[in-house]
């Protein structure tokens, strides 16, 4: 049988975003044996690409602002479908976790003062979003990635984990391979964070990265975790659309936040009639269904997007404050954005569902799995409000990796099965061993179409019945593909296995929304147009059966009277 | 539908060759969109590292016709009509595979240095000022193009000595931030060997995040070093002052 080489650790951290960096950092805290692993290099994670802001009220430029306010914003945005507690632990632990990045050596812009600066974002009550230009998740990063090293974390970095192990119902390591030599390597470990990221490359338009093939969620619904919520997907509403290289590519909601307005092709500030309050600055989901109405209805622009424009901002502004926005439309579409509109449209950004975690703790419902950040659910609802992910992050990372590390404390050595090692590293093998079959780009590309065009941003019970039937057809293929070339770096290789946890995934989001006989947030039913209270009271669900998924619901947890009452009376300016 | 001529080195770093495809062009397509093409139709085991396509993340740094760029910067329509298309891997460290490379002794390098250190009874105060230049810095997105043309790496192979200038701009990051009060100038002088820089400004011009790394980061550096080891005046001050940095 293929040789492996072993790392023992008592927590392994999957995903070297800010999720698992800054539960990298809360776990090496704690004392214990830390091990970080991810697929790109370090520091090129999909948080490096963040842009906006962090979300945390702390009232640097509105005194008004506080978490209750905050608190608010995200329930509203989520459309109350939230985990409540995820939402207080967020809104009251955010800013603090913004001035420890500073304490750390974090430089985000600043007000006259001296203070942090913080913008106004689409749902935001008050100007909340701390900021450096429109590159924050790389200052996040990078902050968070040096924390690491100074702590002298090993990082495996270009390691592609692809199976969980278990002892009994305990989680105890992991499988994964060296994406430069094709060898494989095998970590135990007595807790293990997941912090993997998103789903977005099951479509064909979107703002994300190869990495976000759903790894994390594939392997956590397979080793017996319960998945919340997959029908809530953020179309973020201001893709570029043209030219065709960089369709999906994301404009930073910051350009809004910083005065940009949005018109169709007659010239109308359109969300006039959508969110006349908000207009602009309205809710992502909001904003995107209007933009798909204008375009629909034929007011959109040339290349099938709607216009927002900062042309009438001072260009020194537009610069400053927008420095790679202004770089991407010059480079890369012929664009000056201080002279003339931008062309956006929708695009796949953000996964709020997940796998279901504890709010306190980030443990899943498998002992010793634990999930942070953009792979999890339950914090966002229906639907994220722009900076509440890399605040997200940030809370929940710290969260996630101190409890991780007190469960592994109290942990005794757990013994991982040398025939489920074999089982996993035969799958990888075997479309290397064929001589004939479908090529992975192929199936893949024709996901992309059909999640695309049947499970996007405007949903009917005949497209998701449909989609459904697809995916087993292309899973059947997927069974089939073949992979030449050797083991080293072989991006063909690896895609054939993403390929299979992508198509279980598409499954699970596709059946959610099917379940779902109601409009809400992000899930837009055309054939059930309305917001429905009895849907209101329900988290969909996703758990394991046989070889297949059982879809049901469960009762929203019950939000305490006193944060009930927040949404009665307005909250007092500066209850801090 | 045109199409254009792209050349991929591929293979090891023992055993490579150049392969050439027929890729058809699309308006605004970057030389990334061609090797994801080849990818697809050609060369499913092409490797080749990206993640963000926008020139943030620096991971698709390569050598397009010689000039070291990031592809997904890189258009296909800013080549001469007709022009064929050469891309090769960074040349200054070594092969894994096709156009990606073993950048692993930039993260030993950066390993040595000493992390932020906030002074004593430090307020966490910051005027936007102070700050402008450290941003600057930290605009770096570790693409490498920089270290990549350094002759100091490139032809010289100082990796030992010489720390490149990637990491005199994070140098220069932690020695300006308003509120650091570790000293580094002993690393940036003997470790990281700051002297073999000549200026020859040839990592600014490959900068993709336009960072002025000689005049602003290298040169800076430099005159601290100067002014500590070299000026007898700012020595003898340094020992009656008390102040280290
Ligand atoms: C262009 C863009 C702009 C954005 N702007 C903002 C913003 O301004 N504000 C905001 O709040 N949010 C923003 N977001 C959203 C936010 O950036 C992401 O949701 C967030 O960064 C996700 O962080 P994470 O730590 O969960 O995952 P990531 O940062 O994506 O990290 C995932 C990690 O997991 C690793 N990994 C995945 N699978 C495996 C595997 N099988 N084996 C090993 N490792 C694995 C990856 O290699 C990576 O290291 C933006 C997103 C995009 C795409
Ligand atoms: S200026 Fe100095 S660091 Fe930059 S390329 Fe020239 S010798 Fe190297
Ligand atoms: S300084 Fe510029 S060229 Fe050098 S690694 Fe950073 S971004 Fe790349
Ligand atoms: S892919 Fe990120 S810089 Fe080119």
């Amino acid at each position: 049988m293929e040789s492996y080489e072993t790392h023992e650790h008592d927590v392994l951290v999957i995903g070297a975003g800010g999720a698992g960096l800054r539960a990298t950092v809360e776990a090496a805290v704690q004392g214990v044996s830390v091990g970080v692993v991810c697929k790109s290099l370090l520091g090129k994670a999909h948080t490096v690409m963040a842009e906006g802001g962090v979300a945390a009220a702390m009232a640097n430029v509105d005194e008004a602002d506080c978490w209750q306010t905050h608190f608010k914003d995200t329930m509203a945005g989520g459309k109350m479908l939230n985990n409540w507690r995820m939402a207080q632990l967020h809104a009251q632990q955010s800013p603090e976790r913004v001035y420890e990045l500073e304490r750390w050596g974090a430089l985000f812009d600043r007000t006259a003062d001296g203070k942090i600066l913080q913008r106004a974002f689409g749902g935001h009550t008050h100007n909340r979003l701390a900021h450096v230009g429109d590159r924050t998740g790389l200052e996040l990063i990078r902050t968070m990635q040096d924390r690491v090293v100074q702590q002298g974390v090993p990082v495996y970095m270009e390691c592609t984990i692809t199976h969980l192990l278990k002892d009994g119902d305990r989680v105890s390591g992991a499988v994964g391979y060296w994406r430069d030599t094709g060898r494989f390597v095998v970590f135990k470990a007595k807790a293990i964070v997941l912090a993997t990221g998103g789903v977005g490359k099951s479509f064909k338009v979107t703002s994300n990265s190869w990495e976000y093939t759903s790894d994390g969620i594939g392997m956590a619904f397979k080793s017996g975790a319960e998945l919340i919520d997959m029908e809530f997907l953020q179309f973020h509403p201001t893709g570029m659309v043209w030219p065709p290289g960089v369709k999906g590519l994301l404009v930073t909601e910051a350009v809004r936040g910083e005065g940009g307005l949005l018109r169709n092709n007659k010239g109308e500030r359109f969300m006039e009639k959508y969110d006349p309050k908000r207009m602009e600055l309205s809710t992502r989901d909001l904003v995107a269904r209007s933009i798909y109405t204008e375009v629909k209805e034929g007011r959109g622009s040339e290349h099938g997007g709607v216009f927002l424009d900062v042309s009438h901002l001072p260009a020194e502004t537009v610069i400053k404050k927008l420095p790679s926005m202004y770089h991407q439309f010059k480079d890369l579409a012929d664009v000056d954005i201080t002279k003339g509109p931008m062309e956006v449209g929708p695009t796949t950004h953000y996964m709020m569902g997940g796998v279901r975690v504890d709010a306190d703790t980030g443990q899943t419902t498998v002992p010793g799995l634990f999930a942070a950040g953009e792979v999890g659910g339950g914090m966002h609802g229906a639907n994220r409000l722009g900076g509440n992910s890399l605040s997200d992050l940030l809370v929940f990372g710290k969260l996630t990796g101190e409890a991780a590390a007190q469960f592994a404390k109290k942990s005794s050595k757990l013994r991982v099965r040398e025939e489920d090692i074999k089982a996993g590293i035969e799958e990888m093998l075997a479309p290397l061993a064929r001589t004939s079959g479908p090529s992975p780009y192929e199936i893949h590309e024709k996901l992309q179409e059909l999640m695309q065009s049947y499970v996007g941003i405007m949903r009917t019970e005949q497209d998701l019945k449909h989609a459904i039937e697809q995916l087993q057809t292309l899973k059947q293929e997927a069974q089939r593909v073949r992979v030449t070339g050797s083991r080293m770096y072989n991006p063909g290789w690896h895609l054939a296995y993403d390929l299979k946890t992508m198509l279980n995934t598409s499954e699970a989001i596709a059946r959610c929304a099917l379940q779902r006989t109601e409009s809400r947030g992000a899930h837009t039913r055309l054939d059930h147009p309305a917001t429905s209270p009895e849907w209101g009271k329900v988290n969909s669900t996703v758990n394991q059966d046989g070889d297949g998924m059982r879809v049901g619901t469960s009762p929203l947890p019950q939000m305490p009277e006193e944060l009930r009452q927040l949404f009665e009376e307005p909250v007092a300016a500066a209850k801090k | 539908m045109s199409e254009v001529v792209v050349r991929v080195s591929q293979g090891t770093a023992d055993q490579n060759e150049e392969r050439r495809y027929q890729v058809p062009v699309t308006p605004g397509m970057v030389v990334l969109d061609a090797i994801h093409y080849i990818q697809a139709h050609f060369a499913p085991d092409l490797a080749v590292r990206w993640n963000c396509k926008a020139a943030k993340c620096g991971s698709c740094s390569a050598e397009v016709n010689g000039k070291p760029s990031l592809m997904c910067k890189s258009r296909l329509d800013d080549f001469q009509p007709g022009e064929e298309i050469v891309v090769y891997p960074l040349r200054s460290f070594p092969r894994i595979k096709d156009l990606v490379t073993n950048v692993s002794w930039n993260y030993e390098v950066n390993k040595k240095i000493v992390p932020f250190t906030p002074r004593k009874n430090a307020q966490w105060k910051m005027y936007q000022e102070d700050m402008d230049r450290v941003q600057e810095f930290r605009k770096c997105i570790e693409c490498f193009l920089c270290q990549n043309v350094c002759h100091v790496l490139r032809n010289h192979e100082k990796y030992e000595q010489f720390g490149g200038p990637r990491f005199f701009v994070r140098l220069a990051g932690l020695e300006m931030h308003p509120l650091d009060g570790a000293d580094r100038l002993p690393y940036v002088k003997d470790e990281a060997g700051i002297g073999y820089c000549n200026i020859t400004k040839c990592c600014t011009e490959v900068c993709p995040e336009s960072i002025h790394i000689t005049d602003n980061a290298i040169i800076p550096l430099k005159e601290r070093v100067v002014d500590r080891y070299y000026d007898p005046l700012t020595k003898l001050f340094r020992i009656f002052s008390g102040n280290n940095k």
